[in-house]
Parts: structure tokens; sequence; C-alpha cells
């Protein structure tokens, strides 16, 4: 009994893939070829990742519908900015441990504000839990926009210190990074199994031991951590913390990310991600004056394509010959191997024995015999007619 | 020999329904026991009462002479009372074996913290291993070895039952509820069935409640049955004595006609 034990590529990929791209992107950035809004459209991609996959989190693997993500975002915008501005006025200054204290202590409110949410709102299930996520949100929200200008700004907002542009992205991505490896190491294991369970069935999970009201809490801790780490790159990002942008709008965009990416996908997660950040910037900077009204018609298209295409029945050949996987496999020359049918245990090969060409002229040739069983309902027929 | 579980004077209304009362059932360690009954007569009922799902009315339960009270139901779980359902509920969208491992995940021996696993500390790995080479162990027995890859919604159903069953076991239970094993199959896989509960009873040294409707399938595996009608207990006792009572006879098919 060995299987299992090996190295898995498939598990790996990611890891892979984000840190050459966060190898690649910090050489071009020192040797200058990123400019301003590269930077930013880097920043932008790696909170959208971050946000994308501590939702999926929730919504992929525990089975719950949470429409608040954008609240959490915004408590650990707020905290993290808030931390960063004394920090700042410190003998710390806007160095990187004022960043790494900041980002710490805004995840931990946004996780304290997810387990505050969650022990009242985890006895909800499907939509109720949704509708409470949703009002926490905007409750949060509004907290913010009526607080006085010397805590958090009011409507005016939160002004965060000016940190180093240059470095910022690339802490975003090692943050994706870290993010990943808790995540996926949690999924992987057993706890992992525990919280899928509930999401199967939690019927089954409480019968089976499982203290589901523990892990939901948990999970909910943790996304809301992430989303606060989120929050405090978003206040780091943009120098001014402003909470119109945490709106139920935001809450659904992330959502849009983790369902087009595929339920409990983490790679699909970010692959949508990174494309409707991408998507969101190239069609702002393109679509300017007059052509902004297009801007929302055009994501929507482009959403509406991605959704029929992942969906509909008719293009289910299409699919089949034009996906990523058997992209990267004729990128590769990796062609299947054939084997003999003979050495494969499973039902496969049964099918494969199976002749699938019948021939027809045998059919057709057969003698069949007319006998009185098989007049019979071509009588009864006449008769009732 | 020690009785395994007891019951005293159990019963639970709701509202103004009385869906069972008075049911005193009694246990012995090692034992495979029947609750019968017609439909609606409260049997399912019971052993939601006992797994914690609800919480009885009147009565108490002692599970190896320890009261059970107030529990939720992954407590009772954990205190050794493990159940299968009547409409199977597997974990469909995943694997046969991570379904059993599911079942191993309160055991002692495979206690590692959140943290451990997030970290992916060498305690991870060592119990990962553990339990997956613990979950097939149980899987060789319920001859589900080879689909142990497959997805738990994917097994044809008597196979499922049998999953369920493992399921359950690997929980380590003292006490193994099972809610109409036998539905829904054909003659060839209830005998295999009731093989199979023989077998974990000698193997596991396990006690065994089960509810079912096909009375031959009880009448051959249970060594004592308790039948249930319109929530009282109507009979109890051994086979041959309660299936010729005159009471359970006419619960099941009806009162003679006097011609």
């Amino acid at each position: 009994m060995k299987d299992k034990s090996k190295f898995k590529l498939k598990h790996f990929i990611n890891y892979i893939v984000i840190g050459a791209a966060t190898i690649i992107f910090t050489i071009l950035n020192f040797t200058g070829v990123l400019g301003l809004s590269e930077q930013f459209l880097l920043e932008k991609i790696t909170i959208a990742i971050i946000l994308a996959v501590s939702l999926g989190l929730v919504v992929g693997f525990l089975g719950e519908l949470s429409l608040g993500h954008a609240g959490f975002m915004c408590i650990g915008a707020y905290i993290g900015g808030k931390i960063s501005a004394l920090l700042s006025s410190s003998s710390l200054g806007t160095g990187l441990p004022n960043l790494l204290i900041s980002i710490i202590v805004g995840g931990i409110a946004a996780a304290i504000a997810g387990v505050a949410i969650g022990l009242p709102a985890l006895r909800l299930k499907g939509d109720y839990l949704a509708i409470v996520t949703l009002a926490f949100g905007e409750i949060v929200k509004t907290l913010f926009l009526n607080s006085s200008d010397e805590s958090f700004g009011g409507p005016i907002g939160l002004e965060t210190p000016r940190y180093d542009r240059n470095h910022l992205f690339i802490i975003g991505f090692v943050l994706v990074l870290v993010m990943l490896a808790i995540i996926q190491n949690i999924i992987r294991s057993k706890h992992g199994r525990a919280i899928t369970s509930i999401r199967d069935s939690e019927i089954a999970a409480r019968a089976t031991g499982i203290n589901v009201t523990r892990y939901k809490l948990l999970v909910f801790a943790l996304s809301a951590f992430f989303a606060g780490i989120a929050g405090v790159l978003y206040s780091f990002s943009n120098y001014r913390v402003q909470c119109t942008k945490f709106d139920y709008n935001y809450s659904i965009e992330i959502l849009v990310m983790v369902v087009l990416g595929g339920m409990g996908s983490v790679n699909g997660s970010i692959l949508s991600a990174t494309l409707i950040t991408f998507l969101q910037v190239q069609l702002a900077s393109i679509l300017t004056g007059d052509l902004a009204v297009l801007q929302n018609i055009f994501y929507a298209l482009v959403l509406i394509l991605i959704v029929i295409y992942n969906n509909a029945p008719a293009l289910k050949g299409f699919r089949e010959t034009h996906n990523l996987k058997t992209f990267f496999s004729k990128l590769f020359k990796k062609k299947k191997e054939d084997v003999d049918p003979s050495l494969v245990k499973d039902d496969e090969a049964k099918w494969n024995r199976i002749p699938t060409k019948i021939n027809m002229d045998e059919l057709l040739s057969m003698d069949v015999k007319v006998t009185e069983s098989t007049m019979k309902p071509d009588k009864d027929k006449g008769g009732s007619s | 020999m020690e009785n395994v579980l007891e019951t005293n004077n159990l019963g639970i209304a709701f509202g103004g329904l009385k869906a069972c009362e008075n049911v005193n059932i009694t246990i012995k360690k090692n034992e495979i026991y029947g609750l019968i009954g017609p439909n609606g007569a409260g049997k399912t009922t019971v052993f939601n009462i006992l797994t914690g799902v609800y919480q009885p009315t009147w009565g108490s339960f002692k599970l190896d002479g320890e009261e059970i009270k107030n529990l939720s139901q992954e407590k009772i779980n954990q205190k050794g009372i493990a159940r299968t359902f009547q409409n199977i509920r597997l974990f469909n969208n995943m694997s046969v074996v991570r379904n059993v491992m599911v079942g191993l995940h309160n055991r002692k021996e495979y206690k590692c913290g959140f943290f451990t696993s997030a970290l992916r500390l060498p305690k991870h790995f060592k119990v990962e291993k553990e339990m997956r080479s613990k979950a097939k162990e149980l899987l060789d027995i319920f001859g589900l070895l080879e689909e142990r890859n497959n997805l738990a919604c994917n097994l044809p159903y008597g196979k499922q039952r049998k999953l369920e069953i493992a399921r359950a076991l690997a929980t380590n239970p003292k006490l193994l509820l099972l809610d109409e094993p036998a539905a829904g199959m054909n003659p060839n896989e209830t005998m295999e069935l009731a093989e199979t509960i023989k077998l974990i009873r000698d193997k596991f040294d396990m006690t065994i409640l089960l509810i079912d409707h096909d009375l031959k399938f009880v009448s051959g595996l249970c060594d004592r049955i308790t039948v249930l009608n319109f929530g009282q207990v109507l009979a109890e006792g051994n086979i041959s004595d309660v299936l010729n009572n005159k009471d359970v006879i006419e619960a099941y098919i009806g009162k003679q006609e006097e011609l």
C-alpha cells in the first residue's frame, strides 16, 4: 500500500506558479520595467486573490453562503490603517515592521469580528445566514461612516501613511503564498475533511462526532482573518480608506470570483480573481469619458460568457477539447500513453473490451419470427380504436 | 453480563403528540437487539433520542451505566453511540476512504491540533498515515477496499449502506444503532448484510440495536426484540415468543374477523 505517499505536482502547482510570478515581477520591478499603474494592478490582484480564496473557504468548503466578506475586509482596512497611522508617528516609522504589525492586528481584529458574528449567526443555515452576513457588512460600513473625524475619519475616510510602492505588491504576493499554505494545509488535513463533511451532510457529520459549531466558527474566523489582511493591504495600496468601497456590491464581486472559479477549487478562485481584476482595470483604462458607461456592460457580458462556457450543455464537447488541461498537455506535448487493457484494474478495461461497433449487417440479416404474442399488441390497438 | 444500554421510561412529546412513551429497553453486551413495529410507531424517534437529536421529555437512558443527559449529538457520539440513517447520509462528494477517515476524526490516538495541521509538523503526516491505514483496514473488512478512491455517491446502494456502517464503526462506539439497514435491498444483499452484521458483532465485540421491517431478516439476526406500536411497547423478549404474541400479530396484520 504505497499509493498517495509520493510527491504530487498538482498539489504544489499553485505555489510554483505564484512563486515564479513573484520572482519575475520582483526582477522586473527592480530593473525598472514596471510602472506605477502595473504595480497598482499587481497589488489589486493580490488583494483579490486573498479575498477570493478566503471566501472560497466558507462558500466552497464549508458550504455556507456569506455575503459579508467586504465587511470583514472593511474592519481590517480601518483597524490596520489606524494602527499603521499611530505607529508611523512613533519611532517605528513607515517601514516594514509597521506594515507587518498593522497587517497582523488588522487580520486579528477581523477574525474577532468573524467569531463575534459567527457565534449567533452560525445557528442559521443557507439563505438566512446569507442575509445575516449581508446585514453585518452593511452595519460595519455604516459604523465607520458615522465615526468621528479623529477616530476613523467618518465620510472623508481614514488617511493611511504612505508606504514604499516598490515593495507593496511583493508583500502582497508573499501574503498570498502564506495564505495558500495555511488554507491548503488545513483543507488537506483531518480538519479539512471535517469541514468538507459538514458541507456534504451536516446531520451525518454531527452523528459522526464532528464538532460542527467549532469548525464553522473556525472557518469563519480564518476566512475573516485573511479578509482583514486583504483590507490592510488595500488601505496601504490606496493611501486612504473610504467605507463606501466596502458595500454589498463588493461582497458580491468577491462571490462572483469564487463562483466563476468553481466552488471548492482554490486554483480556480486564484485564476478568476486574477482575470476579473485584470479585466476591470483594463476596461477602466480603455473605456474613459462617455464610454465609461460601457464598463459595466462589458464586464457583465464577459461574466455571462464565462458562465455559459462553463455550464451550457451544448458546449460540453467543446469544453472537453478546449480546456486548460488539454492546452497544457499539448503545450508540453505530453501524450497519453496507450495502456494495455488487461493491465488496468478497474472497470475501464472492461469497457475497452466490449466491442463498440455493432455489425449492422448481421443484425439486419437476422430472421425475426413473428409469433402470436408479437402480433397481439396490434390486435389490441385495432380493437380499441 | 453487563448492560450496555438501559432506558428508563423513555418518552417524548411533540406538543400534544406523544411520539413514544414508557420505552424500556435493556441491551446486554455483545447482543443484537431488534426494534420493530409498524410505520409511524416511533422507532426512529427512539433512535433520535438515543443519539441526541431530540431531548427526551420523560425518562432517561444509561450507556454502560453512565447516565446521558443534555448532551449534543457529537458528544453522545464521542461517548460511544454511533448510528446509521434510514435514508443514507454519506459525505457524497468525498472519496470512500475519506468518509471513513472522518469517522476516525475524534479517536484519541489520532489527535492532531489545528496548528499542527496548518504548519504541517511531522505529527500531521504521522497521524494522516495512520488514519489512512486504519481506514483501509476497516474498508477491507467490508469489502470496499477496491473502491476506496471512488466518490461515495458513485457506489451502488448496498455498498453505500456498508460504507455508512463502516463510518459509524470508525468512531469506535460501544453501541451501534442501525436504522433500517436492509431497506431497499434484494434478498441476496439482505443475506450478505446479515452476515456482515454478525461479523461486526463478533469481530469488534459490538453491541447492536437495529430497526427493520423485514421480519425474516430480524428473526434470523436478533437475539431479542422489542415491538413498538403507536409509541408504546407492545411486546419484548425472545423472537419466537414475541412473533407469536397475539397483540403483535394484530398490530401487523390486523384482527381476525369472526365468521
